[in-house]
């Protein structure tokens, strides 16, 4: 759908939802950054 | 762009937030998932398991993700019943908020990177519980028994029943006998709960077609089968003091609660045809239940650990 076709209330909801998937998507990745830190100094921590 | 979908008019998914995609996730029951989980976590550690409070955390956050992606796509398969339930009409996808294939997307997707991250963040033994209990869920009980077999609550019971196994098998890389003590309390909670709920709200399940015990064995047995279910949690609610899994404080708050458990049981056994009170008070002393024998065990461990 163009974004014509959208009136605004629709326009300021489809922007929350990719911030949201932007935020979702951004904390997955720090997620899984951090558990990698904390594995690989657990490892370094037991050796 | 789908050519179906740009000859549509704006559809009311054009106005759908965030919290319409959270929704789906079923935050209540995500709640009760952190907190029976977290229970299982805490006594996994007091029971002598390692494991980072920071992976920990990311390990329940896992859990969390996973039942809340079982319960998008419970609701992506069950939208059609759900929109004839007075319960459930208000959820995203009957309002017309989400659209079903979009449900279905999201759930599966959470799915994957929940059991990714637990595997990343814990160990492979928690990682495929955690997938065993979403297709659990997903597909023995939503698919198939709960349109099929009044038995639906009683066997699908087991996917609510997991979390505390999933959370012990994170921290330890094992499920012992007493994460099996968690899951059977759980267990045998869940069909005088629902069938508690299924009393007042009959007309719901019968209306959508849902096999739900008081609208096939009917009221009297149902409130029979609620009585046994009850004497069963009783007793199964102190079998963590004999092994050792709670204590004295876990024994008087589980003996106590047990108790008040059969009262009301009792009480719904003995009220009369289409009353609707007593099974109203046995769903929300159910819920009470629950939490206080697991907030006892939680509140055990922590003094052994920390205090």
């Amino acid at each position: 759908m163009s974004d014509a076709e959208l009136s605004p209330e629709a326009r300021k909801r489809r922007g929350q939802r990719n911030v949201a998937i932007a935020l979702g998507l951004g904390a997955f990745v720090l997620i899984v950054f951090i558990v990698t830190i904390l594995k690989i100094s657990g490892n370094i921590g037991g050796a | 762009m789908h050519k179906r979908a740009m000859s549509e008019t704006p559809s009311r998914s054009a106005f759908a937030g965030p919290k319409d995609y959270f929704a789906l996730l079923k935050p209540r029951v995500m709640s009760l998932v952190i907190f029976t989980a977290l229970v299982g976590m805490v006594a996994s550690i007091a029971d002598g398991a390692e494991i980072h409070p920071g992976l920990a955390a990311i390990s329940l956050l896992a859990i969390a993700v996973g039942a809340g992606a079982s319960g998008a796509l419970n609701m992506w398969w069950d939208a059609d019943i759900d929109s004839v339930m007075v319960r459930t009409i208000s959820r995203p996808i009957p309002q017309g908020l989400v659209p079903k294939s979009e449900a279905a997307g999201f759930g599966m997707l959470l799915s994957a990177l929940s059991v990714a991250l637990l595997a990343l963040s814990s160990n492979y033994v928690a990682a495929g519980l955690l997938a065993f209990t979403i297709f659990f869920y997903v597909v023995i009980y939503s698919m198939w028994l709960k349109r099929s077999t009044p038995q639906n609550i009683v066997i699908g019971g087991a996917a609510g029943a997991l979390p505390p196994v999933v959370a012990w098998a994170a921290a330890s890389g094992a499920a012992p006998l007493d994460a099996w003590i968690l899951f059977l309390i759980i267990f045998l909670w869940t069909p005088p709960h629902f069938w508690a709920l299924a009393l007042y709200r009959e007309g719901d399940y019968a209306r959508a077609g849902v096999p739900m015990m008081p609208n096939v064995a009917g009221e009297e047995s149902t409130k029979r089968q609620i009585f046994v279910y009850a004497i069963m949690l009783a007793a199964s609610g102190v079998a963590p003091y004999a092994t050792g899994l709670g204590g004295l404080v876990y024994l008087a708050v589980s003996s106590a609660f047990g108790a008040g458990f059969l009262v009301l049981s009792w009480r719904v056994l003995k009220s009369p045809p289409k009353s609707k009170e007593a099974p109203k008070q046995l769903f929300a002393f159910s819920i009470l239940y629950l939490f206080a024998l697991f907030a006892a065990l939680l509140v055990e461990d922590l003094f052994a650990l920390y205090v």
